[in-house]
């Protein structure tokens, strides 16, 4: 059952977070070793293992050579406000550079380490810097200073995965209430999945707050047609339509309520933060031309880490038919309309939103119960998946230009 | 849950969305306000669609307030609505799965 009082005081409830340079608050201080291709995993994965300290983890990319897409996203993770202090790990060989990716920690105020493998002398050296380097580091994140944060100071993100039909009818609805009313507190809520909304962008295109946003999001929805039409799949699956889903168009449409019903500032590129508060859409599709380089939403860790990369303090994964992962840099809340995989997944699921499809519990009601559970999971309360240790990234070859604002650029 | 219950998210929805699996007999509506009951006329699994009223061929199916698809052929207020009445307007290879399982039709594994 979910816990808590089904109200919440939206502009004056204060948690405590940790203050960044760039004024910036996270809601979690952790120190994030990254090994800069594949080479490198195996010590940067070791390092985090034998660490054994909870905030302390590991992200990477694979690849040798420098995908663009994917050192804006390593970046990104570092500028992130959960995270307090980066060790990069190469081997030495690789295009990606570690030295490079310390320095922009440098320049964000990060306490910061890096080596190569190589110059080290292998595995089990490499290791115990890594160690002595993490020990250094947890030791400087003492310092962080603590300071008040509000809704109005979080970044939300929410993408739906294993959905089944709750999804668009309890889970979903209930995320949507959530955003408008996080948008009203000044807060920032970001939603993505726009190949789940095939057929819907007149309903978007009428919730733009302005001409260029519209813009932006015909934009972004024309580029997920073509994709799916160039691709002849949609993003609808089997298991969907046993579930009851006939087509892309209703899936979208329960895909879509989890944006709620607030004005949509615009649309982010992944590794791009919004610039001012409200609701913005997120825009994972490869850009044209380079379709065949990475597909869209490969898997949903790959979506989360996509949200976090545009900045979001924690991210809600809306999961009908029950999921457990978890994700690097920001708590994961999973949340889950159909009651049936809330009990027999309870330990995985951070969420029920299932009484509003019986009549047993008012939408406003349930709101305020999840934003009860958002506030002490800012506060530091474990999501389920972090108790369970699941910290899960996908960082993917793509190819995709820096912003979304291209043709309105142009057009200025 | 005894009682068949279906759920209506808009009022303009021509379609309900089964929330347990329903059979023959009265089938109460919950979620939008409106009608209070509708009768079904066939077996509809849990999490799939039931008409509320007659549905013409190439009519929209409205759920969410919005279409979601058209009708292929005409749809009689109770019955089940799913593939095999009813296709995507965007997505062609849909229309091709088998209504039940949902697997495709088009492709054979050799």
């Amino acid at each position: 059952m979910n816990k808590g009082k089904t109200t919440m005081n939206w502009k004056e409830t204060t948690w405590q977070g940790y203050g960044r340079q760039n004024g910036a608050a996270g809601i979690r201080n952790k120190v994030l070793v990254i090994y800069t291709v594949e080479c490198a995993s195996f010590v940067a994965q070791e390092v985090v293992r034998q660490t054994g300290r909870s905030n302390v983890e590991v992200v990477g990319f694979s690849g040798c050579t420098d995908n663009e897409y994917a050192v804006r996203l390593l970046i990104a993770l570092i500028r992130h406000p959960n995270v307090g202090a980066v060790l990069s790990i190469g081997l030495g060989c690789e295009y990606v550079q570690p030295e490079w990716l310390s320095r922009i920690a440098t320049e964000e105020g990060k306490p910061t380490r890096w080596f190569f493998i190589q110059n080290e002398g292998g595995t089990l050296p490499s290791v115990q810097k890594g160690l002595r380097c993490v020990d250094e580091l947890c030791a400087a994140l003492t310092h962080t200073p603590r300071v008040p944060m509000r809704f109005c100071d979080l970044v939300i993100g929410a993408e739906c995965g294993g959905s089944d039909y709750t999804s668009g009818l309890a889970g979903n609805v209930v995320v949507g209430r959530l955003f408008d009313q996080l948008v009203d507190a000044g807060g920032t809520a970001i939603f993505e999945e726009i190949v789940e909304a095939v057929g819907l962008i007149d309903v978007l295109a009428a919730r733009a707050a302005t001409a260029e946003a519209c813009q932006q999001l015909v934009d972004t929805y024309d580029k997920a047609l073509d994709y799916c039409k160039s691709v002849r799949q949609y993003s609808v699956s089997p298991g969907n339509f046993t579930g009851g889903l006939s087509t892309i168009e209703e899936k979208s449409m329960g895909a879509i309520v989890k944006s709620g019903t607030k004005p949509i500032e615009g649309v982010v590129k992944v590794s791009q933060q919004p610039d001012h508060a409200g609701l913005w859409l997120l825009d994972s599709t490869p850009d044209p031309y380079w379709m065949q380089f990475g597909i869209t939403n490969p898997n949903d860790n790959e979506g989360l880490m996509d949200l976090i990369s545009a900045g979001c303090h924690l991210t809600f994964l809306v999961t009908g038919r029950g999921n457990v992962v978890g994700s690097a840099v920001a708590p994961v809340l999973k949340i889950t309309g159909n009651h049936q995989t809330y009990t027999r997944m309870e330990g995985d699921m951070d969420f029920d939103a299932s009484p509003m499809l019986t009549g047993h519990c008012s939408q406003d009601e349930l709101t305020g119960q999840l934003a009860g559970l958002v506030c002490a999971v800012a506060a530091g309360q474990p999501s389920k998946s972090e108790a369970l240790g699941h910290k899960e990234y996908f960082i993917p070859y793509k190819y995709q230009e820096c912003i979304a604002q291209k043709r309105c650029a142009q057009q200025a | 849950m005894d009682e068949a219950i279906a759920f209506r998210i808009a009022q303009n929805d021509n379609v309900a969305t089964a929330l347990c699996p329903i059979e023959p007999g009265t089938v109460r509506l919950t979620g939008a306000d409106g009608l209070p009951a509708v009768q079904a006329l066939e077996s509809i699994p849990m999490g799939h669609k039931l008409a509320l009223r007659d549905i013409a061929a190439n009519e929209p199916i409205v759920k969410y307030g919005v279409t979601i698809g058209q009708a292929t052929q005409p749809i009689t207020t109770g019955s089940w609505v799913h593939l095999h009445c009813m296709k995507s307007n965007y997505d062609e290879r849909s229309s091709h799965l088998d209504p039940v399982t949902g697997a495709p039709q088009d492709i054979r594994y050799e």
